[in-house]
């Protein structure tokens, strides 16, 4: 047994069972920890399987970003865990049948059909001009492919990316109603009537007139 | 035995597996059912990627590349909705969500 066969077992291993934690935890926390896991292992399977710029990419858009949003959310949130074990294991026997058919079936079906597929030969290495070898570099070769063949469709994943952004921002943007900022916009339109306002006012004005005499005399009595 | 890709792409089957398995234990989680989704989504690109290396080919993983994309945009988008659940219901149980039932 080579170091690749056990480092595909270890990484098979532990990652099915990151995944088991990821849906049988208590505690949200340990869920996404757990998750992280579980990606960290499927990047180690990746690198076994020569795919090197998406093992990175893995780690360092879903490790570092999407699980970190993840886990920003887990803690933001008061979650009631009790409240939400209730009930757990009831449909425990149907989930696992479930999943236990899905799984034999696709492994019989994908170990009888691919089992055969054997490692791919080395190609013979390319030379340059000069006669040495040139070595095969994923990440380039996926790059060539993506920015001539798939460049409109990387172009759309790009547009996906802002519309996302946009729409997260839209949804949970509250502004709050002791704030004090300014709006640019409201300040850019005022026109000066808004602002100030011109009264007539006449230069001298009429006195008041004295309260009559028998009013008074009658207040003094009352 | 050394992996074929009938190994790579049964760990992708029993991936998928528990990740169903979760969607129908964690029913009231809605967290937990977006990290399943995102398990299903792992065993997917597990499949391609190891089609893409056996088979030679480099489309497969170009198309990993846009799922990983299209998942990340579905993850943000859900837990900016998952926010907003919780700051209009004080809870984040699927089943809390039933205005509308008729």
């Amino acid at each position: 047994m080579d170091a690749k066969t056990g480092f595909f077992y270890l990484f098979s291993v532990v990652l099915l069972y990151a995944a088991f934690r990821v849906i049988s935890a208590r505690n949200p926390v340990h869920a996404v920890l757990h998750l992280i896991l579980a990606f960290s292992q499927a990047s180690g399977l990746w690198f076994l399987l020569k795919a090197e710029f998406l093992a990175i990419v893995l780690v360092l858009v879903y490790l570092g970003a999407v699980m970190v949003l993840f886990l920003f959310v887990v803690m933001m949130l008061d979650i009631d865990v009790e409240g939400m074990r209730k009930g757990f294991w009831k449909h425990f026997p149907l989930a696992a049948t479930v999943g236990a058919l899905i799984a034999l079936e696709m492994a019989a079906v994908l170990m009888g059909g691919f089992r055969s597929v054997e490692e791919p030969k080395v190609l013979a290495a390319m030379v340059d001009a000069a006669g040495n070898p040139v070595a095969f570099s994923n990440a380039k070769a996926l790059g060539v492919l993506m920015y001539t063949r798939y460049l409109y469709p990387v172009e759309i994943a790009a547009v996906i990316l802002l519309v996302a952004m946009i729409a997260a921002i839209a949804l949970t943007l509250r502004s709050r109603k002791d704030s004090k900022a300014i709006n640019p916009s409201e300040q850019i339109r005022v026109r000066a009537a808004d602002r100030m306002q011109i009264l007539k006012v006449a230069a001298t004005q009429k006195a008041p007139e004295a309260a009559p005499v028998e009013a008074v005399a009658e207040e003094k009595k009352a | 035995m050394t992996p074929t890709l009938g190994h790579f792409l049964t760990v992708g089957a029993m991936l998928f597996a528990l990740a169903v398995i979760g969607i129908f234990l964690n029913r009231k989680n809605i967290i937990v059912l977006l990290m399943a989704i995102e398990l299903m989504l792992l065993a997917v690109n597990m499949n391609f990627v190891a089609f893409s290396h056996y088979l030679g080919d480099m489309h497969g993983q170009v198309f990993v590349f846009f799922i990983l994309t299209v998942a990340a945009a579905e993850s943000a988008i859900g837990l900016a909705i998952l926010v907003l659940l919780f700051r209009n219901k004080s809870s984040i149980d699927a089943q809390a969500l039933d205005t509308l039932q008729g």
